[in-house]
């Protein structure tokens, strides 16, 4: 029974906790004990069963009273970036040590408005910075997937490792996410997991703890290309307390998924088959743009010149936006302190001691491309390379409804096995990283195997604000694909 | 360009990051592979190209100048390691 209730979708809990052949309380029980018997995988820094068992009791009344809101009953997990009022939030930093806020995130507030039942908060790289969760104070996530006949572990990608991790291994129905580079959709096509970045400004980015504002965005992480529409309803609209969320309605996604793709333009832009791609991969997208023309879709090439420019601009503006961000942990108002010497000392020493390699590389990047001399050759130059990154899909807009892509040029990779060389990890987020510096909305689906039997993910990436039309064609796909594959649980400690 | 270890002692000290004598070089060499990586950058023309400032493009709200929070104090200062009177605690500044 337990392991039917963590199986199911969103969607259909929804469909039976709303007849009531599930309780909320059962459904939350269940995933409570998925939880503790899949510790193994390191996904939560935090679990929190007594809040969700006191949050499907809630839930329990308001569905027999007829009063459910869009996630009543469903248990989900939040990945540690997001404050979450009265629970430890970390971003996966040793610095926010005993960080306990007093606030809740407006994406939070708005699930838990909804009805939406808090498991954990989920591991994460530090500061949302890495594509392979070992960044983290807390230890690496390790993903639920492993190459059959072989047990070396692999990383779930990251920053939104823990997430990913927890959906895949069945530990929540669907996850919270944020992607700055790539950090929900290259996690969720290295675990077989479906995975949105909104519209910069869809969601509210009040809460969550910053890394690069410009790029920052929040989203869904869930097992279906349905599921991430119902949960997007929830997150996202407009919130007064962020500047940068946008005032537009927010569509009910759902009804649009089943539409037919026929007659949409998809663009196929040349520039995303990058020399020394796996065959594997040029395969997968060309099976997906042979999904999408049987289903009546017009397939157009286009080009999008610059796009071998978007990850070295990002690894300026990020890192730049991060140095300022990060100013802000300085041992006096939250988390670790290390009390030596006088005030810079006391700032030094903590700073040294809160923060882990990859984020001090960053920083010291950052503060670099800002410091006097240095601004125009750095970042004014990336800023520019990034209107024209955006240009570039302006351009494409004309000809196209939406772009498909493979998500990442490689399924998941081994622990340990890029850790000493930065630049080698940055190029995993070489195919996501255009939809941030544009803002766009992208959609990561698993969409078949790799030959070693791991999971690969296709990318939709579409207009601005136009979330339907990339879950529409997302769901195309999906359909096509009729991806079911399923990591053997060799986790499980029972 | 490659950053020698002055430099990164430097920027260590705008960022207020202590990083000891020995970690100076490894960081100058992983830096410098960075930038070196980045610079690929200059070869774009931007000759007459706008710096983007944001992606949206939606102007911002104007708000009415009122007060709309406030009265925790026990809150901001409830996650600090020290504080005293209602402040925050910090090593003497003024002799």
């Amino acid at each position: 029974m337990s392991t039917s209730l963590t199986s199911l979708t969103i969607a259909d809990a929804r469909a039976q906790l709303g007849d009531r052949s599930i309780s909320a309380r059962e459904l939350a029980e269940s995933h409570i004990a998925a939880i503790e018997a899949s510790r193994a995988l390191n996904a939560f820094v935090s679990e929190t069963a007594d809040r969700a068992i006191a949050d499907a009791a809630r839930a329990d009344v308001r569905l027999a009273k007829g009063d459910a809101g869009v996630l009543e009953g469903i248990p989900v997990a939040i990945k540690d970036l997001f404050c979450t009022k009265g629970v430890l939030s970390t971003a996966g930093s040793h610095i926010l040590n005993g960080f306990v806020p007093a606030y809740e995130s407006t994406v939070t507030a708005n699930m838990w408005r909804e009805g939406a039942v808090m498991l954990g908060k989920t591991n994460m790289d530090e500061f949302a910075m890495g594509s392979s969760n070992e960044t983290s104070y807390y230890g690496p996530v390790l993903n639920p997937w492993r190459r059959p006949g072989d047990n070396r572990d692999l990383v779930p990608g990251g920053s939104s490792g823990g997430s990913a991790a927890a959906v895949a291994a069945q530990l929540c129905l669907g996850a919270t996410g944020t992607d700055t580079g790539g950090s929900i959709r290259q996690p969720a096509a290295f675990t077989g997991t479906v995975g949105l970045k909104p519209t910069y400004g869809r969601c509210s980015r009040w809460g969550i703890v910053a890394f690069a504002s410009s790029l920052d965005q929040a989203g869904p992480m869930t097992r279906t290309v349905g599921d991430a529409a119902i949960m997007l309803k929830a997150m996202a609209g407009h919130d007064a307390k962020d500047s940068t969320s946008v005032d537009v309605a927010v569509p009910d996604y759902e009804s649009v998924l089943e539409k037919s793709v026929k007659g949409l333009r998809i663009g196929i832009p040349a520039e995303y088959r990058i020399d020394g791609t796996p065959a594997e991969i040029v395969a997968l997208w060309d099976s997906g743009i042979a999904w999408l023309k049987d289903a009546g879709a017009e397939i157009v090439a286009v080009s999008l010149p610059h796009t071998k420019y978007a990850l070295p601009a990002y690894y300026i503006v990020a890192p730049a936006e991060a140095s300022s961000n990060l100013a802000r942990y300085d041992g006096v108002r939250y988390g670790l302190r290390v009390d030596q010497g006088d005030l810079t000392e006391m700032y030094e020493t903590t700073r040294a001691a809160g923060f882990g390699a990859e984020v001090k590389r960053r920083i010291l990047i950052g503060t670099y491309v800002l410091s006097a001399g240095y601004y125009d050759a750095y970042y004014l130059q990336a800023q520019k390379v990034r209107t024209l990154i955006a240009d570039d899909f302006k351009q494409a807009w004309q000809k196209v409804d939406v772009l498909l892509t493979p998500t990442t040029p490689e399924p998941a990779f081994g622990v340990g096995e890029k850790s000493d060389d930065p630049v080698a990890m940055y190029l995993n987020d070489i195919l996501t990283v255009p939809a941030n510096m544009a803002g766009l909305p992208a959609l990561s689906l698993p969409a078949g195997l790799s030959s070693q039997g791991l999971p690969l993910g296709l990318q939709v990436v579409g207009r601005a604000f136009d979330e339907e039309t990339v879950l529409r064609v997302g769901r195309a796909l999906e359909r096509a694909a009729a991806f079911d594959g399923r990591p053997a649980p060799w986790w499980r400690s029972n | 360009m490659s950053l020698d270890k002055a430099t990164v002692a430097r920027i260590a000290r705008l960022a207020r990051i202590s990083l000891p004598d020995e970690d100076l070089a490894p960081m100058a060499d992983e830096l410098s592979g960075i930038l070196k990586w980045i610079e690929q950058l200059n070869e774009v023309d931007t000759a007459g190209v706008e710096p983007m400032t944001s992606v949206v493009g939606h102007p911002l709200h104007h708000r009415d100048d009122v007060v709309t929070d406030g009265g925790c104090r026990e809150d901001i200062l409830g996650n600090a390691t020290e504080t005293a009177d209602g402040y925050f605690v910090v090593p003497k500044v003024i002799e």
